[in-house]
């Protein structure tokens, strides 16, 4: 049997029946015409009744006057904003302890786009949720108004002032219980302070800090080895090997943009002298950073004790480690240990455990390795989470004792996220006063007497400080949508202050510290104010709690046949932003899918569940409905569709945290998927996220999950990823232009390849030429661009029904790859959009010239000019044309039109949340909204281009790199992305492809003479493993393929 | 097959070139214009005296004769006034207003300048009776034409009906026997007929009024307050952009806040200039129209103060274009250097402002076909190697926008 070397599906993989059928067609149905047993439903008399009716409604329409529009200026016009022109504004996304310093777009007072701020130490980077959070600013769901429980439900308060009365009185009442201010983690220097205020006007008030997804294990295991009870920051960039257990620092783990910005720096290839880090990640489930990872070795969940203790002993701990059955795992840990050894201090371990005493080892291990101090740094402190669980226990045993008198609860919502909701619920019954801040009516929020809605952040003044000494500033970036309050505006009021408002507050705060108006202006502006360079210092380890540790690990629970993991989703995360329909469409890197989450198991186990033959893999993969099991532990159990990931441990079944939330948490997240936090066990000390035995059965039931992964393929075209092993790049650079050249090498070769591979004439593209370069070694598959994309471009969310009717309209996507065995494959993710081809096979096929190309090499999408014909789609080897289906957008043309759709099935409810007026402020007024029956696609953000080009033009002087931008690129936390103009010998791009990345420099179906204006840089593994469709070595290659060939042939022929 | 279509393509070149002769004769002295009225308009008019003096036949007065003074004059008008006793006096006589200097201006602006005050003041008297004579006669000849063909039409219906009724007779003569006569309105090569020019008539109309749709050319609706360009930018000679400054940054040039208006208007509170009417004949009382101003404001002009809050004024938007066409005012006017008028017709003449171009696509891409690029004056072309090369070869003399991708779908469609 013929097999691909990569796979996106086990069908590519196996080349069978099925799949190939489904790759054959482009469309997955046939035009919606209905039939039934009397033939179609929609018959020739039918076709000519809504003709006739069309032609007349046309007629009438336009026989109607024009509407007459106003156009209506200010009153009074504030000098610094002109209509139509756009101004940015510094401020910082802050979601609980997340802060990641941001520049806010804003056109005509909406804010409109997210981009990171270049002056933080993100450097200018976003995250998928970065990008989806101005969405969430126009989310129909959020609370509009103060709100009071009375008998049936919340009613609107009617005034904050009226409110803050009676909050005051309860608060007297109160005296003598506890008062507790339950939060997610705050890291605002001015909030803290405020709460210390609060703190002092009531004695037996408390703060208490619930972190949703707990890092209580880090955070203790520093107190307890190093007396500082907080998180140490990392320097990924100055580690030149990496060891992780299922620390997901690419996708979730702390701050993943701040660690993909730093882990990209040692990626990077210079071509003249190739190095690159060297990443092991030891984990249960395939993660994000699992992906990226040189060596990956899976163990049982519960081994991940042992596996540490062997490292620890390998890299010379004093222990007796457990013995390790897997021999490839204890391979693994030898190699890893003797390259942590030899890494001088330049080496760190991490791990996502949540368990106290894994996490000493941890730091024993780092401390061993000498990378205490160089790597794991105690001198700047992370500020993201410092929840501790034990404190969150203790609260819930005294509300369910009586003992607390009032809760305010801002970001936390424990009623969904802690692991036994209905006690927390019970227990907030026994309060007589319970406030929530929070934006949404969410499970928490329903039990509370109260709610305060709380500004969104681009909505509000404030702070954070992310790391010790980096503080960001949060300016607000439109008036306030709703009749929301700052939390801490609530507290200054009922603490008695003599300052009004937090606003006052914080600029006296800073204006004071800084020494001055001007100062905190400028901070304002910058966003920003960070040390010139990181205070790094080490701090000395206490070995003194080791024994234990070590004793407790191994004495672990042996894990049962199957094992929980609960992870988060790189798009979802904890779940707060579960209600954001741009992270619900956003694919997971991996899974592929989107819009619930699901089991995730190994494709050894899914035998077990029902799919040991090759039929019913063609059967799970080709169709949504997958098998529903049913997991059950600890007397809970819960029903989720299985998911088969290559390269999951075969006693693992791993289910993302945030879905299955409330009705009343917003149409997005209604039905998507169901909850697992219940599952969280606790161990006394820490919240575990790891359950050692659970029970699982097959039911009958099947659930539709939708991915993406199979919805674009290449048919039967050679391998568009190339990838080799950094010792053969080292030993050949010109390995992949080898590999080039053995395709287009007759044609013309590299250089010729324009002129000599056609009988068509060379078009000239004088001034500019557009070109992109993605480096496959630095883009780690995070999904940030596409989030930025669809914000960008108003790329329309289609729901759950239609993705799974591979109806996604997103422009740009990330593939995902495997290669290598079932057991432990490896993965690389390869962002795919329209490639422009200058010999473009869609433009060719247009009956209406509506995509056409243009002289600065675009491929250009005509929306008003396309009638659907969908040619072009079919033609597009790269299958990145999507076609409109339905009026996505609504398009006004009459009020609730798509109430209908929504009510026949035919689209979600996500679809009227997309269409309200609230959320389509967020619709970028640069961009043409598009309608159905049309074809779109990537336009090389060509809103911007124009703009770039304008701004050059205005200034009289040629255009440089920095005008330009493209929304992916800018998006981008690892600059995988160069953009700009390929005529300019002075641009990034044009170095990238005849300089610094000319070895590893490929187009993707480069020999079937399409042109494309998308480069590529191959991916490079750190690793003495051939990687990747190289098994025979380059030699062989040709040979190689050319049997291949034959043994396709002979099938075609049984 | 070829024959007719090469016939359509011809007249329309034909055309084309008319349209181009035509306009070629407006585009003369267009930078001149441009820069007069940038830089010079806000204090000069041509033939009238304003802040500054009316500088129809500048060359003849003073020391100007002489070009080199005049450009030392323009450049630093203090320093100039030490040495000259005119400038001296002229600034005496302006209540020692001092021109302000325009060192930007180069020696080939302010000759463009000149070239355009002479051109104006030249044409001056006869520029609006000449239009009218211009105009008038096309409209009539087009009724005329139309008259006419009915005549003959009707006279050749009629001869039809005598020639089928004198054949009859001679046929009832020589004996031929023939059915009853069939009425001329039952005659099916009539109704045929008939049919045909209906439905070519019909289908051109329609065909037209399709392609019109959307399009509102002359539309004028009744503003709010009657706002006169007429009195504003024509008479007052407000420089353009003072109001409508967003023209020069951005997308949109903007409708003025009422705070701009009342920049002026705090002190104009009433209207004594020449009467102004609508187009049907009425008087507008201007006095009238500056209290409308006033309500909005929310000033107070007994007070001299703001008294209320204001609101907004609701303008009625004339030019309309589709969503799906990005435009953007600053392309045109600053990169482009483009004037108001080329699109939005004489609007110092208007009194209520009406749209003068019919805002197509048809109408865009010709003039970006037509239009020359400031290829040489602008930096950013100087990334087009390949076409500084033709020019220096003599292979081309000018780049039009088209030239440089101004016609392609996604310069405006996206």
């Amino acid at each position: 049997m013929s097999k691909n070397k990569y796979w996106q599906s086990f069908g590519q993989l196996n080349a069978t029946k099925a799949y190939t059928e489904d790759a054959a067609n482009e469309f997955k149905e046939e035009l919606p015409f209905e039939m039934d047993d009397n033939g179609a439903k929609t018959p020739r008399r039918d076709f000519l009744k809504y003709l006739g009716f069309s032609t007349a409604a046309a007629t009438l329409a336009a026989s109607c006057e024009i509407p007459v529009k106003k156009a209506i200026p200010f009153l009074n016009k504030p000098a610094d904003i002109v209509p139509g022109v756009a101004n940015y504004y510094a401020t910082t996304f802050v979601l609980d302890g997340d802060v990641i310093p941001v520049v806010a777009k804003v056109r005509d007072g909406r804010p409109i786009k997210i981009e990171g701020n270049e002056l933080g130490f993100t450097k200018g980077g976003t995250s998928q949720r970065v990008q989806a959070s101005v969405l969430s600013l126009y989310d129909t769901a959020r609370v509009r108004f103060p709100m009071e429980k009375t008998g049936e439900g919340f009613k609107e308060a009617p005034t904050y002032e009226a409110v803050d009365k009676k909050i005051a009185a309860a608060l007297t009442a109160a005296a003598g219980k506890q008062i507790v201010l339950l939060t997610s983690t705050i890291n605002s220097p001015t909030v803290l302070t405020v709460i210390d205020e609060f703190k002092a006007k009531y004695p037996t008030a408390k703060h208490v800090t619930y972190d949703a997804v707990s890092y209580s294990g880090i955070i203790q295991a520093n107190e307890v080895s190093y007396g500082k009870k907080g998180i140490p920051s990392y320097h990924f960039d100055a580690a030149d090997v990496i060891v992780s257990f299922g620390a997901d620092f690419l996708g979730t783990w702390l701050n993943p943009v701040d660690f993909a910005k730093q882990y990209a720096g040692k990626r990077k290839i210079n071509e003249k002298n190739p190095t690159m880090s060297r990443h092991f990640q030891f984990e249960s489930m395939y993660s994000l950073t699992g992906a990226s990872a040189d060596e990956r070795y899976t163990h049982k969940p519960s081994e991940l004790g042992a596996a540490l203790l062997a490292l620890y002993a390998k890299v010379g701990g004093a222990v007796t480690a457990p013995a390790i059955a897997d021999k490839r795992l204890a391979a693994g840990i030898d190699a890893a240990a003797k390259e942590l050894l030899a890494a001088g201090g330049n080496a760190v371990v991490v791990s996502g455990s949540n368990d106290v005493n894994a996490q000493i080892i941890v730091n024993a291990i780092n401390d061993k390795i000498g990378a205490n101090g160089k790597t794991v740094n105690y001198g700047t402190m992370l500020n993201y989470r410092k929840g501790v669980d034990a404190e969150f226990e203790q609260l819930v045993a005294d509300m369910n004792a009586g003992a607390v008198g009032a809760v305010f609860i801002h970001g936390a919502n424990p009623v969904y996220t802690y692991r036994d909701g209905k006690k927390f619920a019970d227990a907030l019954k026994k309060v007589s006063l319970s406030v929530s801040f929070n934006e949404r009516e969410d499970e928490t929020t329903a039990e509370c007497k109260f709610i305060l809605p709380d500004h969104h952040y681009l909505e509000s003044w404030g702070d954070a400080e992310a790391k010790s000494g980096y503080l960001s500033f949060i300016q607000p970036t439109i008036h306030p949508l709703f009749k929301t309050r700052a939390f801490a505006t609530s507290l200054l009021k009922w603490s008695g202050s003599t300052v009004a408002d937090y606003e006052t507050y914080f600029k006296a705060y800073w204006i004071s510290k800084l020494g001055g108006q001007i100062a905190f202006d400028q901070a304002l502006q910058d966003g920003v104010m960070e040390p010139a360079a990181p205070v790094v210092a080490g701090a000395s380890f206490n070995g003194a709690a080791l024994t234990d540790a070590v004793a407790k690990l191994s004495a672990a629970k042996k894990g049962g046949k199957h094992e929980l993991v609960i992870y988060q989703k790189v798009s979802i995360g904890d779940g707060k932003m579960a209600n954001n329909p741009w992270l619900q469409e956003m694919p997971d890197p991996l899974t592929r899918a989107c819009w619930d989450n699901y089991a995730i198991v190994s494709p050894e186990t899914a035998k077990e569940f029902g799919y040991a033959t090759q039929a019913e893999l063609d059967e799970y993969e080709v169709n949504p409905p997958k098998r529903v099991l049913k997991i059950t532990a600890a007397g809970k159990s819960i029903e989720l569709p299985l998911i088969i990931v290559p390269g999951t441990n075969n006693s693992t079944i791993a289910v993302a945290t945030g879905y299955g939330r409330s009705e009343k948490v917003g149409r997005a997240a209604k039905g998507a998927g169901q909850n697992i936090y219940p599952f969280v066990g606790f161990n006394g000390a820490t919240y575990e996220y790891v359950v050692a035995d659970v029970a699982v059965e097959k039911t009958d039931k099947m659930y539709d999950v939708v991915q993406m992964q199979t919805h674009g393929t290449y048919d039967n075209r050679v391998e568009v990823v190339k990838e080799t092993s950094l010792a053969v790049f080292k030993k050949d650079p010109k390995y992949f232009i080898n590999e080039r050249m053995a395709e287009i090498g007759p044609y013309g070769g590299i250089d010729g390849l324009e002129e000599k591979g056609t009988l068509y004439p060379v078009f000239d593209k004088p001034g500019i030429k557009w070109g992109m370069s993605l480096d496959l070694n630095l883009c780690n598959g995070c999904g940030a661009c596409v989030v930025a994309c669809s914000a960008e471009n108003n790329v329309s969310v289609v729901g759950k029904t239609q993705v799974g009717k591979y109806h996604d309209m997103h422009w740009l996507r990330i593939d995902r790859y495997f290669s290598g065995d079932m057991e432990n494959p490896d993965v690389v993710f390869q962002p795919m959009m329209c490639q422009h081809c200058d010999n473009a096979p869609c433009e060719n096929v247009c009956p209406v010239a509506a995509t056409n190309h243009s002289s600065e090499g675009l491929n250009q999408m005509t929306y008003n000019r396309c009638i659907g014909t969908r040619y072009c789609a079919n033609n597009c080897p790269y299958k990145v044309r999507r076609f409109n289906w339905h009026d996505w957008n609504g398009a006004d043309s009459f009020k609730d039109n798509q109430n209908p759709l929504v009510e026949y099935g035919r689209l979600n409810e996500v679809t009227l949340d997309m269409n309200d007026d609230l959320t389509r402020m967020v619709l970028n007024p640069d961009v043409t909204v598009r309608s159905r029956g049309v074809i779109e696609k990537c336009s090389f953000c060509v809103q911007r281009l124009q703009e770039a080009k304008l701004t050059a033009k205005k200034d009289s002087r040629p255009l440089v790199d920095s005008d330009i931008k493209t929304a992916c690129q800018q998006a981008c936390p690892t600059n995988a992305i160069v953009f700009g103009n390929v005529n300019d010998k002075e641009s990034a791009i044009n170095k990238v492809r005849t300089q610094e990345g000319y070895n590893r420099n490929y187009y993707v179906l480069e020999q079937i003479h399409v042109l494309p204006n998308v480069s590529y840089l191959a991916k490079v593994r750190n690793t003495d493993r051939t990687v990747g469709n190289h098994e025979e070595g380059h030699e062989a290659h040709g040979e190689e393929k050319h049997e291949e060939k034959k043994e396709a042939a002979t099938e075609a022929a049984h | 097959m070829n024959q007719p279509n090469l016939l359509l393509r011809k007249s329309f070149t034909l055309c084309l070139f008319v349209v181009t002769l035509l306009f070629a004769g407006n585009s003369f002295a267009q930078d001149g214009k441009a820069l007069f009225q940038t830089n010079c308009a806000s204090c000069h008019a041509v033939g009238k005296k304003l802040t500054g003096p009316a500088l129809a036949g500048v060359e003849e007065r003073g020391p100007w004769s002489d070009r080199k003074k005049l450009y030392a004059w323009i450049h630093n008008p203090a320093g100039f006034a030490k040495t000259e006793a005119y400038a001296a006096n002229l600034i005496k006589e302006f209540n020692g207003i001092l021109m302000t200097g325009f060192p930007g201006l180069s020696e080939k602006d302010i000759d463009a300048i000149i070239g355009y005050i002479n051109i104006e003041a030249t044409k001056k008297p006869e520029g609006p009776a000449a239009t009218t004579t211009a105009d008038q006669p096309a409209e009539d000849n087009s009724l005329l034409f139309g008259i006419l063909a009915m005549v003959l039409a009707v006279v050749a219906l009629i001869l039809l009906q005598i020639n089928s009724n004198l054949k009859k007779l001679t046929d009832e003569k020589d004996g031929v026997v023939r059915g009853e006569p069939v009425a001329f309105w039952k005659n099916k090569a009539y109704i045929a007929t008939g049919i045909i020019l209906l439905f070519l008539t019909g289908g051109y109309l329609i065909a037209q009024s399709a392609i019109g749709l959307g399009r509102q050319q002359n539309y004028q609706p009744e503003q709010p307050i009657y706002y006169s360009h007429k009195v504003h930018a024509g008479i007052n000679q407000v420089n353009c952009l003072y109001c409508h400054g967003g023209a020069m940054e951005g997308k949109h040039a903007n409708i003025p806040s009422v705070n701009v208006c009342m920049n002026c208007h705090m002190a104009i509170n009433e209207y004594k200039g020449e009467k102004i009417f609508k187009e049907d004949g009425t008087e507008v009382n201007g006095t009238a129209e500056i209290q409308k101003l006033y309500k909005y404001a929310g000033w107070d002009p007994t007070a001299n103060k703001y008294t209320s809050e204001g609101k907004p004024i609701e303008w009625i938007k004339i030019h309309n274009l589709p969503d799906h066409v990005y435009f953007n005012h600053s392309q045109h006017t600053k990169a482009g250097g483009v004037q108001c008028q080329t699109c939005h017709g004489e609007i110092q003449k208007m009194g209520e402002v009406y749209q003068f171009s019919n805002l197509s696509m048809g109408w865009c891409i010709n003039c970006h076909r037509e239009t020359n690029v400031k290829f040489k004056e602008n930096g950013f072309y100087s990334m087009y190697e390949k076409f500084h090369n033709d020019i220096k070869n003599g292979k081309m003399d000018s780049v039009t926008v088209e030239k440089i991708g101004g016609t392609e779908c996604q310069k405006c469609h996206y």
